[in-house]
């Protein structure tokens, strides 16, 4: 199989599976909350990668740039939020002295 | 001849006691005592100057009937302010302000040396200007307005010595059993104002006389006559209010108040406000036979077992009042009757001498240091004439001695008894004829162990025992007697516990508290009774042909003489016999003097010729003395019956209803419900975020699943093609 076999089915397979694991991630996580982040991040590119390949696929040349743009947008926000995240695990680790997912439920009813 | 009533002044006559009630009590201590007794004498004087004015117009055919001040208009029914001045109104008018102008009188020297000198008039005052509204009404609200406060009145009145736990026990229990008696009367007027939707009486009358199919109507949702039920619920707050058996119970308890009030209130103008009532009513019991059958043997019953109650009892003040009581029970024996121009008769006779009997009861009390045990006294003839004499005008009119006052009156009562067809006539007629002798047995045995016999103030064989604090007044000071600094001031505060008050004469007289001298009462006090006394000789003679034969009462009281015929049989028999003078002289031979003879015989030859008799006559009827002892034991079954009954369901209520059902099931239970639910539901709350997160996802993937479900399923279908 060459590469110009690849058709858009396969990118959105790649796409989904991806998406699959970071879900899988988050919640099958039970220690570490910067795999949390990690899943997270994950799940974006997932999005990415479906944005990339339906762009690609656009019947129209001129087109073809509008869902690469957001992923410069969504790369950057990604980059913010685990920035801040990061920040905010380090302040909750000062306080509570764990990260780990188990042992934060304070909302527990 | 009928010349107009004015306005002006027929506002003035409740108002000018109104106005000294509100002076002396709000003001008492700045103007002092003097002055407080001024102004309300002066605000009673005034009132009873221009009710006698208003008499003498009535009497020349004036009339006045109409509204005064329009309180308010609620869905068509109209409360107001008005008056209905007739003859019926007037001679009230009269009796009330004439008998409070001589209680204030006697007051200022009876409460001589009390610190609530003030309040007392303030009270009295008050009692006046309600008593005055009550019956100067022309409708419903009004009366029902003057109801409340003369009872209210009433109540401050038997509670004066407040630091008595006797009298705010009699206080509450008067105003207790009044409320029932009131909450009967409250749903005769609503069945009125229901049925009628008016309030004013005239219009009440014309709607009940002019709707002839009302006779047959019945009270919504059940098959009760409509006007008994009315008749009867309004009587039942003549019960209450006019002490009839079984409602009786307050009115001698009532007797803690002091002596004046006692002969105002529960003798001469408060407790005949339920006669008042039903006369006024007349139109209205004339329409059911069996509301006057009700009201008869009532009357009948209290007219004689109170008599009884009357024999054995040794305070002066309570032989008076159930002496009230039984005369009360003739009242309503004749409003039973339809004779209810009798009845008023006997109302008005009877206030003039019950409020001198009571007022010289008062009197002796004072003369006898406060020592209210007619067992005690005895030979009091010599040391107060005044007193002796007025007591004895008034006995004699009490027993119905031929030309007396009161022998007009219960002979009229009597008579019609026997004209009566009624159901409960016979009943009657036994009652008030036994009436008579039981009557003249207790008056004179009290008249005779207090003003004849031996001296027994020397030795006072029955001491007054301390039955709880002293009085208020015998501590803080405000008494007379500051001399006694002896050794016998115990047993001299102990003759002391029964006091009705502490009067001047401790302050002047000389004798130690050892001594107990009688002596005459001051002018203050023995002037009303002295004032009292003619009425109560003649004021029958003189009025029994106006007021019951002539035309006096003829348009206030209205009697169906086809179905009721006692009032036209009397009026036969009185032209029959002459008139007055003809009717006291057929009575020498007639039963009921001969019962009276026998009466005052029987007690003169038990208490003065032979005592001794008395004490084997109690020693045979000793099981039927412990019954008059115990009041037939209705003290015993509203206390351990009803209030007991009403504190069991009171209690069930509480427990069950407001603890269990309202808290327990519906506040309480409510929050444990919600709290079981949330306890479930909480579980879903687990506090990880991995949780939430998973729910979210299987949410997301649900939501997907239902909206593009058909979709897909398409889809699929369509790649299967």
């Amino acid at each position: 199989m060459n590469i110009g076999d690849v058709s858009l089915a396969h990118y959105l397979t790649l796409g989904g599976m991806l998406f699959a694991l970071s879900v899988v991630g988050i919640f099958l996580n039970r220690r570490n909350l910067i795999v949390l982040l990690m899943a997270i991040e994950l799940m974006l590119l997932a999005v990415n990668m479906n944005f990339v390949a339906f762009s690609h696929y656009l019947p129209l040349a001129q087109d073809r740039m509008a869902g690469q743009v957001f992923v410069f947008f969504i790369l950057t926000v990604a980059a913010a939020e685990s920035a801040i995240g990061l920040a905010i695990l380090v302040v909750l680790f000062r306080n509570r002295a764990t990260i780990a997912a188990d042992e934060l439920d304070v909302l527990k009813g | 001849m009928s010349a107009n009533l004015s306005l002006t002044q027929l506002v003035a006559v409740p108002v000018a006691p109104l106005v000294g009630a509100i002076v002396a009590g709000l003001f008492g201590k700045q103007i002092g005592r003097a002055n407080a007794h001024r102004i309300t004498i002066l605000g009673v004087a005034i009132a009873f100057v221009l009710s006698f004015m208003t008499l003498l117009s009535v009497n020349d055919g004036a009339r006045f009937s109409g509204t005064v001040y329009e309180w308010m208009n609620a869905g068509g029914l109209k409360m107001e302010v008005g008056f209905l001045i007739d003859g019926l109104t007037a001679m009230m008018m009269c009796v009330v302000t004439f008998v409070s102008l001589m209680v204030h009188v006697y007051t200022i020297g009876y409460m001589k040396e009390d610190p609530g000198y003030q309040r007392f008039f303030s009270y009295i005052s008050l009692f006046t200007f309600s008593m005055l509204m009550l019956v100067m009404s022309n409708n419903f609200l009004q009366l029902f307005f003057g109801w409340e406060a003369v009872g209210l009145v009433s109540y401050l009145l038997i509670g004066f010595w407040f630091k008595r736990p006797t009298a705010i026990f009699a206080n509450l229990k008067a105003f207790l059993v009044n409320r029932v008696g009131d909450f009967g009367f409250i749903l005769g007027i609503g069945l009125i104002a229901t049925s009628a939707h008016t309030l004013n009486y005239g219009e009440t009358f014309d709607f009940f006389k002019n709707n002839g199919a009302l006779a047959l109507a019945t009270v919504p949702f059940t098959s009760w006559s409509l006007i008994t039920a009315t008749c009867i619920c309004l009587f039942i707050g003549a019960m209450g209010k006019s002490a009839q058996f079984p409602l009786h119970v307050w009115l001698p308890d009532s007797m803690e108040g002091p002596t004046p009030i006692s002969a105002l209130i529960h003798a001469a103008t408060m407790v005949t406000a339920g006669i008042f009532m039903v006369t006024r009513m007349s139109p209205l019991f004339e329409l059911s036979d069996t509301a006057l059958s009700f009201v008869l043997v009532i009357g009948s019953i209290t007219a004689l077992f109170m008599g009884f109650l009357g024999i054995i009892q040794n305070d002066i003040k309570r032989v008076v009042a159930y002496s009230t009581l039984s005369q009360l029970g003739y009242m309503t024996v004749a409003l039973g009757l339809s004779a209810y121009p009798v009845a008023v008769f006997h109302l008005m006779t009877h206030a003039f001498f019950k409020a001198l009997l009571f007022l010289a009861a008062g009197s002796t009390i004072m003369g006898m240091h406060h020592d209210q045990d007619i067992r005690n006294m005895g030979g009091l003839r010599k040391y107060m004439p005044i007193t002796y004499w007025t007591s004895l005008i008034g006995s004699l009119a009490l027993i119905g001695t031929p030309f007396f006052a009161g022998f007009y009156s219960k002979d009229s009562i009597i008579d019609a008894a026997y004209a009566s067809h009624l159901y409960g006539a016979g009943f009657a007629q036994f009652s008030v004829t036994a009436g008579v002798f039981v009557t003249a047995f207790y008056s004179f045995r009290m008249f005779f162990l207090v003003f004849h016999g031996k001296e027994r103030f020397h030795h006072k064989p029955f001491p007054p025992e301390i039955d709880g604090p002293e009085p208020a007044l015998e501590e803080d000071g405000a008494h007379g007697h500051g001399d006694h600094g002896h050794a016998a001031t115990h047993a001299s505060h102990a003759a002391h516990a029964h006091d009705d008050h502490v009067h001047g004469a401790h302050g002047h007289d000389d004798h130690g508290h050892g001594d107990h001298t009688p002596h005459e009462s001051p002018w203050v006090v023995t002037g009303p009774l002295i004032a009292l006394a003619f009425p109560s000789a003649v004021i029958g003679f003189f009025t029994i042909a106006p007021m019951l034969y002539g035309k006096f009462f003829a348009d206030s009281i209205f009697v169906n003489n086809e179905a009721h015929p006692a009032m036209e049989e009397l009026a036969k028999e009185f032209n029959e016999k002459g008139g007055a003078v003809g009717m006291g002289l057929h009575a020498f031979a007639s039963l009921p003097f001969l019962l009276a003879l026998a009466g005052v015989v029987l007690s003169y030859v038990m208490y003065i010729v032979k005592p001794s008799l008395s004490d084997t006559a109690a020693k045979i009827f000793a099981p039927v003395i412990k019954v008059l002892e115990n009041k037939y034991y209705l003290d015993w079954f509203n206390e351990n019956v009803l209030a007991a009954g009403a504190r069991l369901l009171g209690r069930g209520l509480w427990k069950g209803g407001d603890l269990g059902l309202i808290d327990g099931l519906f506040v309480n239970g409510s929050a444990r419900l919600v709290g079981a639910i949330a306890g479930v539901v909480r579980l879903v709350q687990t506090g990880h975020l991995y949780w939430y997160a998973l729910v979210m996802i299987l949410g997301v993937f649900g939501l997907l699943t239902w909206q593009l479900g058909p979709y897909l399923q398409s889809v699929v279908l369509g790649i299967a093609h």
